[in-house]
């Protein structure tokens, strides 16, 4: 351990929420997006799914609302070492849109891509088994465009860019491909309690 | 309407999804994973103060590999606890190979990392560090750079204009910066030609006070060098939307403006 003269950091009280590296970032929620934020209206977003599946299918704005609607109330963590704790989104499963294209069984990974371009690679069994929705609620309200409105990802239980902002798209692969960050030098996977923040960790 | 003269074969891709534009990753940069992993040892060198919120802190990191204007770091303070805090930093050094690289901190309320840096470090300390990272937001010089920033926000871009400057380089380079007055304004004394100051709370006589605008953007788009400005955007969330904004409505196409924003 290479401990730093003087540092003791904040008072904190020991929480098993957070995971390695990080800090609470209370009420805060840091925009981190690199790109311009686009001007995206609910009429024109609209979100396909393709790839390896069955049955590749686009929805808009009124079929993806016509799905089960299912929230994620719990904690998100961003790889710069903000975690975020009890957010409340609301939207759809991504199981839900899943079930509706069918994937392959030899598919094993996906990539999101966002109406900007932006892309961030999984692996399937991050995105299905309860684990993935496409959002357009945060905290009982609309999305708001620089946090990814009208409609994001959220893959709450990886660092938060694999939750890819404006989702236009899943392709569904039976290989890896990196995304835009893992392009970069960041982590394929990104758990944080393995804190797999850059590739290589 | 084109006639599609290469049918694809494969019913599911056919469809496939185009993003509306190419926010491309500059292949051109590469960055190394190997560094980006090895947390290193920084000895601060030397403190000097830029405003009465910010200094520079610089560091001997010995075994650095180098890095692009533009680039940050990941650094991490160790309590004696165990306790460790991490944070993302632009460096604000134009790469050199003095074996040194600088960051300039604002003092941030009730920050526990920028905290001890100014109350606390003092030459001789030591911290770990690893990096660079992010090829996203470099600059290599070898673009005309529009370089817009806010706050301690410009501190990548001064990486940037001191790069341009070390190496000579004859690719355009303008940098609007935006201070709330003449001294908060970081590196208030390397500024030359190529920048322009906006003031946004108090300004030296005959400059205007306000925020950052159309009239500062629409000139320089106006006068495009060949092949267009690549854009850099850097500040604080609120200000990031606002320049961009104005970028955007003055012309500068949406796939060219980088932008990091701090919380």
């Amino acid at each position: 351990m290479n401990v730093t003269r003087g540092f003791t950091g904040r008072p904190r009280a020991h929480n098993p929420g957070l995971p390695p590296g990080q800090y609470d970032a209370g009420d805060d929620w840091p925009v981190l997006s690199a790109e311009v934020t686009p001007d995206l209206s609910p009429v024109d977003w609209t979100l396909r799914i393709d790839g390896l599946v069955a049955e590749p299918r686009t929805w808009d704005w009124e079929q993806a609302h016509a799905l089960p609607t299912s929230a994620y109330e719990g904690d998100i963590h961003c790889v710069t070492s903000w975690s975020k704790f009890g957010v409340r989104f609301g939207g759809v499963s991504l199981d839900a849109f899943l079930e509706a294209v069918r994937p392959d069984p030899a598919a094993t990974h996906a990539v999101a891509y966002a109406h900007t371009g932006y892309s961030a690679n999984l692996p399937l069994t991050d995105l299905s088994g309860g684990r993935a929705w496409i959002v357009w609620e945060y905290d009982g309200k609309p999305l708001p465009a620089e946090h990814g409105g009208p409609a994001r990802l959220i893959v709450p239980h990886l660092y938060f860019w694999k939750s890819a902002k404006w989702i236009a798209g899943i392709r569904i692969l039976d290989h890896d491909e990196p995304g835009f960050w893992e392009q970069n030098g960041y982590h394929a996977r990104g758990n944080p309690w393995e804190e797999q923040r850059y590739s290589g960790d | 309407m084109t006639e599609t003269t290469t049918p694809s074969t494969d019913e599911t891709t056919a469809e496939a999804f185009v993003p509306p534009t190419r926010f491309a990753v500059p292949g051109r940069i590469a960055v190394s994973t190997g560094t980006a992993t090895t947390w290193q040892t920084a000895t601060l060198t030397e403190i000097r103060r830029e405003t009465p919120d910010a200094a520079t802190f610089r560091f001997a990191v010995p075994a650095w590999e180098g890095h692009l204007p533009g680039h940050h770091l990941m650094l991490r303070l160790t309590a004696g606890d165990g306790y460790v805090a991490q944070r993302h930093y632009s460096i604000a050094s134009a790469p050199d190979d003095s074996g040194h690289i600088e960051l300039t901190l604002d003092h941030v309320d009730g920050g526990e990392v920028s905290g001890w840096f100014h109350t606390v470090a003092r030459p001789g300390d030591s911290v770990e560090v690893r990096g660079p990272l992010s090829g996203f937001f470099a600059w290599p010089g070898d673009r005309p750079a529009l370089l817009v920033g806010a706050g301690s926000g410009v501190v990548p871009l001064m990486s940037m204009l001191r790069h341009h400057r070390a190496r000579g380089l004859d690719v355009p380079l303008r940098l609007l910066v935006s201070a709330r007055s003449p001294e908060e304004l970081i590196y208030a004394g390397e500024y030359g030609d190529e920048t322009t100051a906006v003031f946004t709370r108090v300004a030296p006589d005959g400059v205007p006070v306000g925020r950052m605008a159309t009239a500062h953007v629409a000139p320089l788009l106006a006068e495009q060098p060949p092949g267009g400005w690549e854009a850099y955007i850097c500040g604080s969330n609120g200000f990031a939307e606002h320049a961009s904004r104005l970028l955007v409505q003055a012309g500068q196409p949406v796939d060219r403006i980088r932008i990091e924003r701090f919380g």
